[in-house]
């Protein structure tokens, strides 16, 4: 069971480096926005919301807390929120758009969504809001292409936290839905 | 039934043997000032090894908890009575109090002991009560409880609910390896036991009418399920895992029904209906927005719910008959969430967000539907009432920590539940 976790999980970074590498020569500007029905921030209103808890912060966060800005793409598996919010944020179509083209040149990956909340608010309610999420990632990833059946879903809402603390910093990173390949 | 089943099952029915480390220390942030003074004069023990067991130390901590009353302490008593006639009532009155229990502890044979108390009105030295109770050793926390119950019903005319339990969600270990636990303790937070025990987070426990069933939802395949669970024998049964979200259950005042969140393939929350005896499912709303936490009402023909259809999440109520149409039930805030009923339906709890902060609110449904806010914390969240309608408990946190906390409904009195290790969450008070 688990050597062929392992196992799965090397093919997937197999992919993912092919992927990364074919994708390289495009910058994140040249990525299409998806024409309808999508709730991707466009730059302006991330500009204007500006209050981007992990702007100031990015230089504390662990494995894969890093934006589309410090590498993005595949080697981002971890898409955060504003609060209260499950739009995509700009800086994050440049991870949806490298996960999309991993998962159609290879249509035996499948990826799980996990949807995640901070802790605020009731648990149950969070479960709802971590869903939304997971299906906004979800939505995108078809919009580029993804087969349903690829992707599935799951809210944790705040039950399984990246970071403890009741302070804006710890929230900000819970606030996400982590993108994992699964077998 | 399949291996799996059978196993989890196996794994419950140990578990519940097993006793929950951390206790609760116990800290009332607000008294009631006209708290009604009572004297607990501590029960003989005339068996050395009855010593262990204080009753008059339970009953005086449960009714001091209640805000209600305030009993004397020890150290101020000047003489320790057994019975009325050793009672000088001019010298208790004196004292300050108003009543007094006094009460022995009686052996009978290897492990059974007869409790036999009386109370007493220290102004007119009337005599309320005069009983005795049969216990055996692990029986004797239950008496006392008992016997706090009837102190209560008896002085204030409300049934006590002392006797009763608490269920909740413990957190402990750092992440990313945390142990979620379901817990099942007496009222006051002793006597905690491990219903169930996962890696994977547990939730929202709610107790079946009868007191004898707890259903949860458990992430133990990763993925959310929900489950029955008996208490008494351990027997798990899972009764949704249907693709997406299974969720919040709630028992019908019948017993026989569970209202569930679930979810269409697209993520839409909606309330259901799942019939435990047929497994027929009905699907009660139909909205695009999240709707969750059911609530059955008295009658079993309605349920309280949150949405955020307008908006933000704001309480709802739908009757459960075809073509039903929810009323909208909050208006004051942004943020309105997780109802839940007092057993006579006079007031609701609920979440409220109020100068940033999450509080635990209540609203009159017997008159104008005016709404008071209880608490003061920033993460007030999960109110439930106890089954006699005069406290709410709740979770709140402390110094960075979970913690259960209680409110009487009226707000007057304020207590904390500290428990010595891990997080706390998400308490459900049992029925009687």
């Amino acid at each position: 069971m688990r050597s062929s976790m392992m196992k799965m999980l090397s093919i997937g970074c197999l992919c993912a480096a092919v992927a990364l590498l074919a994708g390289c020569p495009k910058k994140a500007t040249t990525v299409e926005p998806p024409s309808t029905g999508t709730q991707i921030a466009g730059a302006g209103s991330a500009g204007s919301a500006s209050t981007s808890p992990l702007g100031g912060d990015t230089g504390t966060m662990g494995a894969g807390g890093q934006g589309a800005g410090a590498g993005g793409g595949l080697a981002s598996t971890v898409i955060y929120f504003d609060f209260d919010k499950s739009d995509i944020k700009a800086e994050y179509v440049v991870v949806i758009t490298a996960h999309a083209r991993n998962l159609t040149a290879h249509p035996n990956l499948k990826l799980k969504l996990e949807g995640n909340t901070d802790g605020r608010g009731t648990r149950e309610y969070n479960i709802g809001l971590g869903e939304r999420r997971a299906q906004a990632v979800r939505r995108a990833l078809m919009l580029q292409g993804v087969a349903e059946s690829q992707i599935t879903t799951v809210s944790f809402g705040a039950e399984r936290p990246a970071a403890e603390g009741d302070d804006e910093a710890a929230w900000a990173k819970n606030r996400r839905v982590d993108l994992v390949y699964t077998p | 039934m399949n291996k799996t089943l059978c196993s989890a099952a196996l794994l419950g029915l140990l578990l519940f043997n097993l006793r929950a480390r951390g206790e609760f220390v116990v800290e009332v942030t607000r008294g009631q000032d006209n708290a009604i003074p009572i004297a607990v004069v501590p029960f003989s023990p005339l068996d050395t090894d009855a010593r262990t067991f204080d009753v008059a130390r339970v009953v005086a901590d449960d009714l001091s908890r209640s805000g209600r009353f305030k009993a004397m302490d020890r150290k101020d008593m000047v003489e320790q009575p057994h019975n009325g006639a050793g009672i000088g009532f001019d010298d208790w009155r004196r004292l300050g109090n108003d009543y007094i229990m006094v009460g022995l502890m009686l052996p009978q044979g290897e492990d059974r002991y007869n409790i036999v108390f009386e109370l007493f009105n220290v102004l007119n030295h009337q005599r309320l009560l005069s009983y005795q109770i049969g216990a055996n050793r692990t029986g004797l926390r239950l008496a006392s409880h008992q016997i706090a119950d009837m102190v209560f019903d008896k002085i204030l005319g409300i049934r006590g609910a002392f006797a009763t339990r608490i269920a909740y969600i413990s957190v402990v270990g750092s992440l990313p390896n945390r142990t979620y636990r379901l817990i099942v303790a007496d009222a006051d937070g002793e006597n905690p036991h491990v219903v169930m025990q996962s890696n994977e987070p547990l939730m929202s426990p709610a107790w079946s009418p009868d007191g004898q069933t707890l259903a949860y939802v458990s992430f133990e395949e990763r993925l959310p399920s929900v489950y029955v669970q008996v208490l008494k024998t351990g027997e798990r049964r899972r009764v949704s895992a249907r693709a997406g979200v299974n969720q919040a259950p709630a028992w019908s005042p019948d017993g026989k029904k569970l209202a569930l969140t679930l979810s269409t393939r697209d993520g839409n929350l909606d309330i259901y209906v799942l019939d435990t005896v047929t497994q027929a499912l009905t699907r009660i709303t139909d909205d695009p927005g999240i709707d969750t936490e059911p609530q059955w009402s008295k009658d079993g023909q309605s349920l309280y719910f949150t949405s955020d259809r307008a908006g933000g999440p704001q309480i709802y109520r739908i009757g459960i008959q075809p073509g039903d149409h929810p009323r909208r039930l909050t208006f004051q805030g942004n943020y309105n969430a997780r109802p839940r009923l007092s057993p006579d339906e006079s007031q609701l709890a609920f979440v409220t967000q109020e100068d940033g902060g999450y509080r635990i609110a209540v609203m009159d449904l017997k008159g104008r539907g005016e709404v008071q806010v209880l608490t003061k914390g920033r993460f007030d969240v999960s109110p439930s009432f106890a089954p006699n309608g005069a406290m709410i408990i709740y979770a709140s946190r402390d110094r960075g920590r979970g913690v259960l906390a209680l409110v009487s409904a009226d707000g007057r009195v304020q207590e904390r539940l500290v428990a010595s290790e891990g997080e706390v969450q998400e308490p459900a008070w049992s029925p009687f």
